[in-house]
Formats: structure tokens, sequence, C-alpha cells
């Protein structure tokens, strides 16, 4: 089961590095997106993807699967959900201040 | 009494959201983040004195013992980069209302600050290896606020740039916790640090160790990894400029120091050996980078980097006199950087330009601003009576007891390098004619020289009164190069 979500993460961050090379600003972000998709699948990975209960305590159940993953990915996807919306109001401000969403027009000495 | 480690932290925090409250009275919010941020530094001034009476602080937070809660472990190293950090957000706050116009300020700049030196302190006080990713973010998202704020077309368009450079460099800083935390189990650095020393398959270990220092030099911009940082720091307000300056990349060069003594040593002749080799890099390419331009902000920005090689190399060299250097040099580049960014912020607003070649005769309208860029500029180069001088002798002392020419000659030569870069912009930019046309604003003058003047002096203070300061240095140098003395305070067996 890991090598299949492993491999899965893989992928995920290959799309999103490929996005992320891209010209289109949406594009862009689209691509971070699946990074830290890919990001947090593989913290649950490492976590050992082992059959248990879900980590809730209730009597007479023992085996649990492990816990900590799973905070630390539901603290990493809020923080990506913060830096993700504001990159997206960056961009269409960006876009309607500079005119274009093009990376390679987004440069230059001109306005130093 | 260990409650004592988190006020560094919470106190900016209260800060900043109190003063989110009240963006519009600028004049309120303008008296409160003054007050706040000398309560801070008194603040940490004590933790500090605490620390160096009885040793570290460990706080267990909620009180759960070490390994499973989250400690903050507020050691010599950390409690001095706090206080560091304090006399440049003090610096920074009264240089804000000056340089920053009314609107700008009422926009919640000092929310921003006080979230910016929140996380930095927590970053520096953290001893678990997410939370250090947490305060990251914290100091992060307030640096894109800080970042954008204004609005303009470069803004916008740099800011871009910066945050998916940064977004990205998170996200692999989550995925090698998870490695980290498949192979030893744990994310407390002291335990991490314990747990290292017994796994038999080193390998992996290297391997996580190279792609944390990745992370790491991303954010402290180092030889592969710097072409984000000279566009996205000239663009922000002058004071946003020296508050990255000054502590953005420090706090990456800190988390490579505390790593890779700490939980990395293993390997020593693989890992630190790269890191000479990219130390000297990032001295020789920075440099460059400072001679290539006439453009006065991005020549001090440039000098960032050369001074990143220089606390790597320490890193690299790895022994007692070497990490000393770094740490003396951690410390006075902090300050000097800080002072270096405030001024050329002073020099482009009054002279009108940031272009060398428009400037000139500068010294006959500002005399203050002219001596104080001086002594800043000699200090940054390590001419002997300033603070540069100690840390680059140390460092350079290290190098010559390893046999390690080569470094020797790179980090010599990158001095001179960047004197020569610097000196160009007090020749240039104040010598020469006076110029009869050109209306002086002295009272704009002497309002930005009072806060520039503080960090010169502390500046000036880091070299004349190196007997104070350089045991408590040599003494951090000893302590982390023993790592057991941390996990045992940690985790106390």
């Amino acid at each position: 089961m890991e090598i299949v979500t492993s491999i899965l993460a893989g992928i995920l961050f290959t799309t999103g590095i490929y996005n992320l090379l891209q010209k289109q600003l949406l594009r862009i972000i689209i691509g971070t997106s699946l990074i830290s998709h890919g990001a947090h699948l593989f913290i649950l990975t490492m976590g050992e993807l082992k059959r248990g209960n879900p980590p809730i305590l209730v009597e007479g159940v023992t085996n649990y699967v492990d816990p900590l993953p799973q905070a630390l990915i539901l603290t990493s996807i809020v923080i990506s959900f913060g830096v993700t919306s504001f990159l997206l109001v960056l961009a269409y401000r960006a876009s309607q201040t500079n005119q274009t969403d093009n990376m390679d027009e987004l440069r230059g000495n001109e306005h130093e | 009494m260990s409650n004592l480690a988190v006020l560094p932290i919470i106190v900016p925090l209260l800060a900043g959201i109190i003063a989110a409250f009240i963006p519009r009275k600028t004049t309120v919010v303008r008296i409160f983040s003054r007050v706040m941020t000398i309560v801070n530094l008194a603040i940490a001034m004590y933790v500090g004195f605490e620390v160096y009476q009885n040793g570290s602080i460990i706080l267990e937070t909620g009180g759960w013992k070490a390994p499973f809660g989250i400690v903050i472990v507020a050691d010599m190293l950390s409690v001095l980069l706090v206080i560091t950090t304090n006399i440049i957000g003090v610096a920074c706050v009264f240089f804000a209302s000056r340089s920053l116009t009314d609107k700008q300020e009422s926009f919640y700049f000092y929310t921003f600050f006080f979230l910016l030196i929140t996380g930095v302190s927590g970053a520096f006080l953290t001893g678990d290896l997410f939370n250090l990713f947490v305060f990251f973010e914290v100091l992060l998202m307030a640096s894109y606020g800080l970042l954008v704020l204004g609005g303009n077309k470069v803004q916008f368009r740099e800011s871009i740039k910066y945050i998916l450079i940064n977004l990205f460099s998170s996200m692999l800083f989550v995925t090698v916790v998870a490695f980290l935390y498949s192979v030893v189990g744990t994310v407390n650095m002291a335990q991490i640090a314990q747990r290292v020393q017994e796994v038999e398959q080193q390998g992996i270990l290297t391997t996580i160790g190279i792609l944390l220092f990745f992370v790491f030099a991303t954010k402290a911009a180092i030889f592969p990894l710097y072409y984000w940082l000279p566009k996205s720091y000239i663009v922000p307000n002058p004071v946003v400029s020296a508050l990255f300056g000054a502590l953005l990349t420090k706090v990456g060069i800190y988390s490579i120091i505390r790593v890779f003594t700490l939980i990395f040593i293993h390997d020593t002749a693989m890992t630190h050996q790269l890191f000479i080799w990219l130390a000297a890099f990032t001295m020789i390419f920075g440099v460059i980078g400072a001679l290539s331009t006439n453009n006065v902000k991005l020549i001090v920005v440039y000098n960032i980097i050369p001074a990143i090689g220089f606390m790597l190399m320490g890193i690299g060299l790895y022994s007692e006199t070497a990490v000393a250097g770094s740490i003396y040099y951690l410390l006075h580049d902090m300050v000097v950087k800080g002072a270096l960014f405030l001024l050329v912020g002073a020099i482009v607003a009054l002279a009108g330009t940031s272009d060398l070649r428009k400037m000139n005769g500068l010294i006959h309208h500002y005399p203050v601003i002219g001596w104080m860029f001086l002594i800043s500029t000699v200090a940054l180069a390590g001419i002997p009576p300033f603070s540069g001088f100690v840390g680059k002798l140390l460092l350079l002392q290290g190098g010559l007891e390893q046999g390690n020419i080569a470094i020797v000659i790179v980090g010599l030569v990158t001095s001179l390098l960047i004197l020569f870069s610097m000196i160009r912009i007090f020749i240039r930019g104040f010598w020469g004619e006076k110029d009869e046309s050109f209306t002086p604003d002295k009272k704009k003058a002497r309002a930005f020289a009072w806060p520039i003047g503080c960090l010169v002096a502390i500046t000036i203070f880091l070299g004349v009164g190196a007997e104070f300061v350089y045991p408590i240095v040599a003494d951090i140098s000893t302590y982390l190069l023993d790592p057991s003395l941390y996990i045992d305070s940690v985790l106390k067996e």
C-alpha cells in the first residue's frame, strides 16, 4: 500500500513541478496546490498505512492508527490554504495592475 | 519561572493583535508599538540574563514531558539572537513612521511587523522541527504582507516570485519532516538527535540532511539558491527591506547551525565539506553581484549573500574557533545589515534617486548620515576596531587551523571586494563638489539619524567591547559542538 501511495505522491509532485514551470500565472498556482497535495499524501504514507481504528478513544478498541501525522497534515493543510488564498488574490491584483498574467512579461528593469 | 522562555513570542503576538484593532488611529498605534517593542526588548534581555546566570530554560508547553509535547528551548544562542532581533525591531519601529506614508502605516503595518518578530523569535526558540516549520510560516506570511504593502506594480511582480519560491521550499520542508519522521519516529529535535546516533543505516540520514539543508539554504540564500533574493528585497519600503535583510536570511542560517551541529553530525566528511564549497561560491557570486550594479539598494542587498557565505564557512569548518566565528559574525551581521539598509533607505529618500551616478557631494548636506555610512561600511568589511573584524578573524583562524588555505584566500579577497563595492557608494555619492541647486531636508535627515545611530553604536560596541561578548560566544560554540549537552537539558535523563 505504501508503494502505491508513494508513487501517487511522486506523480503529484511531478505534475505540480511541471505546472510550476509554465508561463501562465494560474497554472503555476495550480502547480503549487498539486505539490501541497503530494506533500500531505506523503506525510500520511510516511506515518505507515497499517490497518487500524481511527484515533478516537473508544472502550475495548486497542489498535489505533498513528495520530501524529494526521495532526501534522491538518496544520499543513490550513497553512497552505492561507498561502494559496493570498496568492490567488495577489495574482488577481498583479494581473490587473500589470495588464498581463504571463510570467515572461513580468520582468525587466524599466520600473526600478 | 520557566514560562519566561515563551514571553519573547507571546508579547509581540499580543501586541500585533491589539495593533490590529486600532489601525486607523495612526498616532496611537505608533506610540503603542514603540512602547511594546521596548518592553519586549527589556523582557528578552531579562530572559537573556536569567539564561546567562542559570543555564538554558526549557519550557514544556502544556505540562507534557519533553518528547511528547512541544518544547521551547531558550539556550544562550537562541536568547542572544532574540535580543538582537528585538534591537533591530526597536530601530525599525522608530524608523517606520519617518519612512512610511500615513496610508501605508494605517494598513496594518504594525500588526505585520509584530507578527514577523513573533515568527522570528519563535523560530529561534523552538525545540521541535514541525513547530519550526509553523514559525517559518508565521514569519513568511507576515513578510508577504509587508512585501506588498503599498501595492505598486514592481512590488506585485516581485512578491509573486518571492511567495512561489517560499511556498515551494515550505512544501519541501514538510516532505523532509515526513521523511525524518518515518526514519526516527519523532519530530522533537533533541530526541531526533538521540535516535540519529542509534540508527544503523546512515545513508538515508545523509540524504535527509542534504534535503533539509536545501530547504534552509533557500531561505538563507546560499549559492545556487539565492536568485530570488536581490530583486524582491529592493522593492518594498526601506524599513521593510531592513527587517528582511537583518532577520529573514538569518533565521535560515540559524536553522542550519542548529540542525547541523545537533542532528546530522554522523557524516561530517561529506556534508560539512559540501558546505565549505558552497560557502566559497556564495561569497564569490554575492560579491560579483554587488560589484555589478550602480543601484545603491541593490549593492547592499547583494552584500547579504557573501555574509551568509562567511557564516556557512564557519559551520563547514566545524571547529570550536570557526563556529564561534560564525556566531559572532551572525550577531554582527544582523546589526550592521539593519543599519546599512536603513542608511540606504535614508540616502535614497534624501537624494531622491537610487542611481549612484546621479548622486554627488551629499556629505556637504548630510554629514552625520555620511559618517555613519562610512562606519557601517568599514564594519561590514571587517576593519579592526569595528565588529566585523572579530568574526572574520575567528573564521579565518579556524580555516588556517584546518589547513584549508583556499577558503581563507577566498574569504580575504571577498572582504576586499565587499569593501570596494560599499566604499564606491561613499566615494561617488558623498564626496565631490557641493551641489548648490540641491535643497537639503535637514529636519528629515535628523529624524532618520536617530534610529540608525543606535544600531551603529551597537556595531561599534560589538567591535570595541569584544572582550565582553567573546567569552559568551566561545561558550556557545563549545556547547554547540557537544550535542549531548542540548539533548540532556531537554530530555532530562
